[in-house]
């Protein structure tokens, strides 16, 4: 039989049941990823054969009746951000090039728990600095929809293994959008959870008051199932939520949004910056929400223009800390430096400047650079503290809002997929990409891209949801029910 | 907001990045470019509003304060560029007398 490397929930059945053995679909998966590999490069370590001991081991546990993880045999990438200690850690930088972690991120301790089939790890933009995996150090990763053009970043790899159904499910991490962008231009669901829901233990930082795990897969059932197994106080992380973790599963058969008030941010469904096809998207999911029972509400926001000049100025400060650590002594990449340098600067300081200058890429010396110089005496009032005030203001256009809807519904990118090359040279239009999907970190917020359709030329186009703090259960209802009208989320490329 | 390229080469020494004469002369017109774009939030009065420094309602968790197991040395050793059985070896401070 074909192994359905596209849908969890369907393989954790047929798994269970009897009807596929792990060693199966493990096998299933490492042929996929030879087939689409050459063409999509999502990966940036796989671990090959050696797949196939685990998946036996969780066969004979089976057989036993011993008791396996809810991810028993179900193959998972991570975001080559996410620490493992059997797999190289690179954040897709040659400055961790060949770095082994000491420790596994909690994520992928609890993946293990799981019994989940660990396949390698994906492809990224360095540091998760961009929004289209071409800021890697090790190559592009390719859209599987149309592979002249980007799969978004900078989970740019988790979602083209996906799309590709080299594997059903992927974790990756979202600062910015770097979730729901690629799951958008990838035409698959992938969900920003509540910042503190899930363990940032591990998790290597770029915007610590930003970032946040999650999960990419075809649909929100596989979305929840992941969630569900991740989601959770970390004592290891004192930024992790200590809420009770929702039943998501329930969420998603609940299916329905009757009742449910959804409102539209007017102001940005109207942006110039939103292009025709992904609009009529937006408003195509507007008369699916509304047939299903929603109610649809217009909601004002005062701030919305000011997203993502708010977000450039707070992202790069805290990347600039927190990059600091690779400074060529403790791990990571050391450049030798000559006897002139040593001079100059001393050697230790020269050391780092020169370890860092031929470590990182373009773009992360340029976060580096903004962060330093808004940061820098004398004017972290005008940008640091002055972001900070308006993130404030931000936050409160959401709580108003939320005051009156259950949800928010409305674009993730401004287009589909552009082509690889398009923006490499000018960072400000890159920047532009996240328009739609910082608010949500900004604000701290769950948000879930779901497939909405396709443009004439046949890519994918996605809607967003968006819900109050620890509303993950409700994206899966309305997401559910979306899914449960529309089949957006069951095309799939030709590959 | 315009950068000379010295102004450009000591912000690269604050982030202690050693530039090429190159990323010197496309960096300065890309910075005030992205910094001509985020100055528009001058035009907002945040008189009086709080700087938000992070989502979580949560302030302080206390662990308590006792000895644990953690990473073994040769553990935490393991990655560095150069290291003795104790120790991260790293270049001296001071630049050598001569």
């Amino acid at each position: 039989m074909t192994i359905p490397l596209d849908s969890a929930v369907h393989l954790k059945r047929l798994l269970a049941a009897g009807d596929v053995s792990a060693v199966e679909v493990a096998r299933a998966a490492i042929d996929r990823m030879a087939v689409t590999e050459p063409t999509i490069a999502g990966f940036t370590h796989s671990v090959g054969e050696p797949l196939l001991q685990q998946a036996s081991s969780i066969d004979q546990r089976r057989a036993a009746g011993k008791s396996l993880g809810a991810l028993a045999g179900i193959p998972v990438a991570v975001k080559d951000v996410l620490c493992s200690a059997d797999m190289p850690t690179t954040c897709s930088s040659k400055m961790l090039r060949g770095f082994r972690p000491p420790y596994d991120a909690t994520v992928i301790s609890r993946l293990r728990a799981a019994d989940a089939l660990l396949v390698g790890k994906t492809n990224m933009d360095e540091f998760a600095m961009g929004a289209s995996t071409e800021n890697s150090a090790f190559g592009v990763t390719r859209n599987p929809w149309d592979t002249s053009r980007t799969p978004g970043g900078s989970s740019g790899g988790a979602a083209a293994v996906v799309a590709a159904s080299n594997v059903p499910l992927s974790l990756g991490s979202d600062t910015g959008g770097s979730i729901r962008q690629p799951a958008a231009f990838c035409g698959v669901t992938g969900l920003k959870p509540t910042y503190g829901r899930v363990s940032r233990f591990g998790l290597i930082a770029f915007a610590s008051s930003l970032d946040q795990v999650g999960p990419l897969g075809w649909d929100v059932a596989d979305n929840a199932l992941l969630l569900s197994q991740i989601a959770g106080l970390d004592a290891r992380d004192s930024t992790s939520l200590d809420a009770p973790v929702d039943d998501y599963m329930s969420a998603v058969a609940a299916a329905d949004v009757r009742g449910m008030r959804i409102g539209v941010i007017r102001d940005q469904l109207e942006s110039d910056g939103l292009d025709a096809e992904t609009r009529a998207a937006v408003q195509r999911a507007i008369g699916v929400f509304r047939d299903a029972g929603a109610v649809i509400v217009d909601v004002q926001f005062k701030h919305t223009k000011y997203w993502v000049p708010t977000y450039y100025i707070i992202a790069p400060c805290e990347a600039s800390s927190n990059l600091s650590r690779y400074d060529g002594a403790h791990y990571g990449h050391r450049s030798e430096i000559t006897a002139d340098e040593a001079k100059q600067m001393g050697p230790l300081v020269a050391t780092y400047c020169k370890s860092r200058e031929e470590g990182f890429g373009a773009e992360v010396k340029r976060r580096i650079m903004l962060g330093t110089y808004s940061l820098s005496e004398g004017y972290s009032a005008k940008y640091y503290s002055k972001a900070l005030r308006v993130r404030r203001l931000i936050r409160g256009d959401y709580d108003e809002a939320f005051g009156q809807v259950d949800l928010l519904l409305g674009p993730v990118t401004p287009t589909a997929a552009f082509a690889l090359g398009d923006k490499v040279d000018d960072p400000l239009q890159m920047y532009l990409c996240d328009l739609f999907t910082v608010g949500a970190n900004l604000a701290g917020l769950p948000a879930i891209s779901l497939p909405a359709g396709a443009t004439a030329a046949g890519l994918p186009l996605g809607v967003q949801l968006q819900a109050p703090p620890l509303r993950e259960a409700a994206l899966f209802r309305a997401g559910a029910a979306f899914q449960k009208a529309t089949d957006h989320h069951q095309q799939r490329p030709s590959l | 907001m315009a950068f000379s390229d010295d102004d450009i080469r000591k912000l690269a020494r604050l982030a202690r990045l050693e530039l090429t004469e190159e990323e010197v002369q496309t960096l300065g017109p890309q910075l005030e470019r992205i910094l001509g774009f985020v100055e528009q939030l001058a035009e907002l009065d945040t008189e009086g509003v709080e700087p938000m420094t992070t989502a979580l309602d949560v302030t302080n968790r206390w662990a308590a304060d006792c000895v644990q197991p953690s990473l073994s040395r040769e553990a935490a050793l393991a990655n560095a560029p150069l290291a003795d059985d104790e120790c991260f070896l790293v270049p001296p401070v001071l630049p050598p007398t001569s």
